[in-house]
């Protein structure tokens, strides 16, 4: 009974640039990008492992090819999404996860700082691996 | 002399030779407690009786008139006119939903994917009634409450992109009534449903935009609700590997 | 082209889906059609706020709710009905319960009770302020379980078809596609609700009409004690958006332009700062309209821009309170009438809110055409007589509703298939109805027009207070507008998704209602619960302590008899209130 008349139905059609018309949607798909540069960051550690294993005139040029003006700016743009993806990704986790300590519901606040400061926490040590 | 506001309805009319859509525009009162509905009311009361929409309850709590009000999804009996002067104000049928006439949507999609995720009380043993209730600390009750007040107006379909470009998406206000079911202290279900919120259109496709939550005039918070579901579908895979005699 | 099942329920809301799951429980190899204008999570049942009766607590009996009913009921209850369904009620509130719905609990995990307007025990259960969404949510989603339901959405039914003598199916207009078909079906159950929207200020939504009502009227069963409508003392001005009575369950007070607690006033108790049992504001409805009225006439209600209006005080009770026992009312003042009732008083006014009257059927829901039934608000055993209880709606929807369904099963089982001679009244209707859209005669009417005058005739003659003149106008302008309608213009003579045909239809059925209204009031020469006649100002057990029924002469126009009450354990006595 349905099919002659599904023939006169009006489907309106997604556009190719649905994702302009709301912010909401722009803030999205820039969120879904960052995670090209986050792939970025983990293929230039790969290199860098890489060049580690092969021995210092490798690893010295890995240095220089980093230290080239135009990848130095890929690299500040790659950061920016990559902490984007990281702010946006700790900020979905209290709606995520719903935690109960003892019956109580713990605050969505509670858990968003427990992640930021586990967060920090696993930066200072790396900066002290690094650094220290 | 009362001031007037331009409500930009859209019409489409499959009755005709060539049905075509397009907007048009009728004047009706700026009345300052009239909802966007009234607007709509006025006009197939007073100009233009073929014009069809859908309507009940006019307090929210039906589901019946969500549509896109300038390009937002919205009940237009929760939505004012003098929140959206000097207009005109745009009314055209919830996105995503292939249009059957003027403001009417065809749901019969939503329907089924309602009923696929098995919506209902599931118990490996009934308890006779004469036996009283099954016990639920008002805790417990708050644990799924939120999920339940999902009126299945489908604001959060025409809000959700991925509903957009892929219509096989189960959707968040199903998944979000699955999950409050698996909240539910009496319910034995969970297994089952998880079962099919894993399949392909389930909770996976979802890539958390967070627009239907945005949308829902009920703070069920749909995405939430997909997000801790696809925790729960992924534990559920894990434990019925490694301890397969736990499954029902 | 036509569908065959075995149970054809019209309706989808409480006392609809009850019946339908009763009838597939009795018998699963029964196929049940429901059939329903709009989807089923849409039907009014979903706006029940207050919460839903049935006697559970150790300190509360039967017999306690039994009396609340028929005293609220000002004795024109059908007693064993009543004794029938306060045995029921809680079983059917646990039944839904085991079916998933969220009652609202102590803390020791038992559904929570609480007070409601004329009962002298806390027995209503509630699930926060939206009783009614969650119960016709429930029942929907269990609904989906049963493979032998075939639902019939957005399908408006037209006629019922009769065979025979039989009743045995209706004619339906699928609203998707314009198409006419018959939906043929052993047996029958109407559960389409009540009409409230014959009246211009009504808590009720849209599709309150009537139909069903109309429906079984045309086909020769009467509709019982129609001239009994109950005005709920709180609603908003302009919306008529209601206002639970749990808001003065949980403490609430109605205050005059003083800030006076005027119940107090009418016989109704003395004003104690907590909520007290059958007093004050915990009055039954009818009384607490009538009392409106009163203090408008003596000038004492504050003047709005939509008329006369009393406030309801909630300060007292505190945000924690208001926030998890009334959510919704504050929701609903916020949103329409941009007032937070944890700080402000809220205008409220009567409201047109239910009908105690419908079709006749006796307790299992048979009315006297076989193989008809019917439930819920378009029924009228008689459990409410005069005035209903608020809460005892949501449990007599479940009750009868399952009743019906059981009945109508039994009786399916048994009857032989309509006849093919059916189809031709399909044919019949189909003719009709296209000759109705397409050769309307020209009037010079609207639809709306008519609708608005009728709603002012009913507003003006059967409001909270009555009289024989008004009444004997009102049913000269009524056969007008029943002329007027059959005439009046549509300008959407299309198939598809058609909603100005439908409301021509429906404005057809509710001109009828309106006659049967009117009529009954005027027969009824007495004061009894919502019927209050100034003429009349006494209640009269001599002559009226009986239902007035309404049949359809072949003219149209209703024919008044009177039906003796049943009256089993509780001789007539007085209602008292506070005291």
């Amino acid at each position: 009974m349905i099919s002659p008349l599904e023939a006169r139905y009006y489907r309106q059609r997604m556009p190719l640039l649905w994702w302009t018309r709301r912010r909401s949607y722009a803030t999205f798909m820039l969120r879904e990008l960052s995670s090209v540069f986050v792939a970025l960051f983990v293929v230039e550690l790969l290199l860098l492992v890489r060049a580690v294993a092969d021995g210092p005139a490798a690893y010295e040029g890995f240095l220089d090819a980093m230290a080239n003006p135009a990848v130095i700016v890929v690299n500040v743009v790659a950061l920016a999404f990559v902490l984007l993806h990281a702010v946006t990704f700790a900020n979905l986790t209290p709606r995520a996860m719903v935690v109960r300590i003892r019956g109580r519901r713990v605050p969505p606040r509670a858990i968003l700082a427990g992640v930021y400061l586990g967060w920090l926490v696993v930066t200072a040590f790396l900066a002290w691996l690094v650094v220290g | 002399m009362s001031e007037l506001i331009t409500l930009r309805v859209a019409r489409y009319r499959p009755d005709e030779q060539d049905p075509e859509y397009a907007l048009a525009d009728y004047d009706v009162p700026l009345r300052s407690d009239w909802a966007v509905l009234d607007g709509l009311n006025y006009i197939k009361d007073e100009l233009d009786g073929s014009l069809s929409y859908r309507w009940s309850c006019r307090m929210g709590i039906c589901g019946s008139c969500g549509m896109m009000i300038n390009g937002d999804p919205k009940l237009t009996c929760a939505t004012f006119l003098t929140d959206l002067a000097p207009g005109p104000v745009r009314i055209e049928p919830l996105a995503n939903f292939p249009v059957i006439r003027d403001l009417v949507v065809d749901l019969t999609d939503f329907m089924h994917k309602l009923g696929r995720v098995k919506p209902w009380l599931i118990r490996d043993e009934e308890k006779p009634v004469d036996d009283g209730e099954y016990l639920q600390t008002p805790a417990q009750l708050g644990d799924f409450k939120q999920f339940s007040m999902c009126i299945n107006c489908m604001l959060c379909y025409a809000a959700c992109p991925v509903y957009g470009l892929d219509g096989s998406f189960v959707g968040p206000a199903a998944i979000a009534l699955a999950h409050r079911y698996n909240l539910d202290s009496r319910d034995e279900g969970d297994h089952e449903r998880l079962t099919i919120l894993a399949q392909p259109d389930g909770v996976w496709d979802c890539t958390f935009v967070g627009e239907c939550s945005a949308a829902c005039p009920k703070g069920v918070d749909p995405a939430g609700a997909i997000q801790q579901a696809k925790l729960a579908a992924a534990q559920d895979v894990v434990t019925s590997l490694l301890l397969p005699w736990r499954s029902r | 082209m036509s569908a065959s099942h075995d149970v054809v329920i019209v309706g989808a809301g409480g006392a609809g889906l009850r019946a339908a799951i009763a009838v597939t429980e009795t018998d699963p190899h029964l196929s049940v059609a429901v059939v329903s204008k709009v989807y089923p999570m849409r039907s009014h049942t979903v706006s029940a706020e207050g919460g839903a009766a049935g006697a559970i607590r150790a300190d509360d009996s039967l017999d306690e709710h039994a009396y609340d009913t028929i005293s609220g009921g000002d004795w024109l209850c059908d007693q064993d009905a009543v004794e029938a369904f306060v045995a029921e009620a809680p079983r059917e509130l646990l039944r839904l319960e085991h079916w998933g719905c969220p009652w609202s609990r102590e803390p020791d995990g038992h559904v929570a009770v609480r007070a409601f307007g004329g009962m002298q025990k806390k027995r209503t259960w509630f699930a926060a302020d939206k009783t009614g969404f969650h119960l016709l949510h429930t029942l929907f989603q269990t609904s989906l379980k049963y493979p032998n339901i075939t639902r019939y959405d957005e399908w408006y039914a037209t006629r019922l078809l009769v065979d025979d003598g039989r009743v045995c199916g209706v004619v339906a207009i699928e609203l998707m596609s314009g198409m006419i078909e018959t939906i043929t079906g052993r047996s029958v159950v109407i559960a389409t609700g009540g009409g409230g929207r014959v009246f211009p200020f009504t808590t009720n939504a849209a599709i309150k009409t009537g139909d069903g009502m109309a429906l079984a009227y045309r086909a020769g069963a009467p509709l019982k004690d129609m001239e009994f409508v109950q005005y709920h003392p709180t609603g908003l001005p302009f919306t008529g958006i209601l206002i639970t009575e749990a808001a003065r369950s949980e403490g609430g007070w109605l205050l005059n332009k003083d800030g006076y607690r005027y119940l107090q006033d009418y016989d109704l108790g003395k004003p104690e700062p907590g909520p007290v049992l059958r007093s004050m504001e915990l009055g039954p409805r009818d009384r607490l309209s009538q009392a409106f009225v009163h203090e408008a006439e003596k000038r004492r209600t504050i003047d709005s821009p939509y008329g006369p209006v009393v406030h309801l005080d909630l300060r007292h009770l505190g945000e924690k309170i208001i926030d998890a026992k009334l959510p919704m009312v504050r929701e609903l003042c916020r949103e329409y009438e941009r007032i937070d009732p944890v700080h402000e008083l809220v205008p409220v006014r009567p409201v047109v809110h239910y009908m105690m009257g419908g079709i006749h059927t006796d307790v299992d829901g048979a009315t006297g055409l076989p193989g008809l039934y019917a439930a819920g608000e378009t029924a009228c055993v008689s459990i409410n007589g005069a005035n209903r209880l608020g809460s005892n709606s949501l449990p007599e929807c479940l009750v009868f509703g399952a009743r019906a369904g059981r009945a109508a099963a039994r009786y399916a089982a048994d009857a032989a298939p309509p006849s093919p001679a059916v189809e031709a009244q399909g044919d019949d209707e189909r003719r009709r109805l296209d000759d109705d859209l397409l050769h309307r005669g020209g009037g010079s009417d609207r639809i709306s027009t008519i609708r608005r005058q009728m709603q002012a005739v009913l507003e003006d003659a059967a409001g909270i207070y009555r009289d024989g003149d008004s009444l004997t106008k009102a049913t000269d302008k009524l056969r007008e507008l029943k002329e007027r309608a059959a005439t009046a213009t549509i300008d959407d003579t299309s198939h598809r998704f058609n909603t100005e045909r439908v409301a021509g239809l429906e404005l057809t059925g509710m001109l009828e209602l309106a006659e049967c209204i009117v009529h009954s009031a005027l027969r009824r020469e007495e004061s009894r619960g919502a019927h209050q006649r100034t003429d009349f100002v006494e209640r009269d057990d001599k002559r009226f302590l009986a239902h007035s029924l309404a049949h359809r002469e072949n003219d149209g126009s209703p024919r008044i008899s009177h039906l003796p009450v049943t009256i089993t354990r509780w001789p007539p006595g007085k209602r008292v209130y506070g005291r």
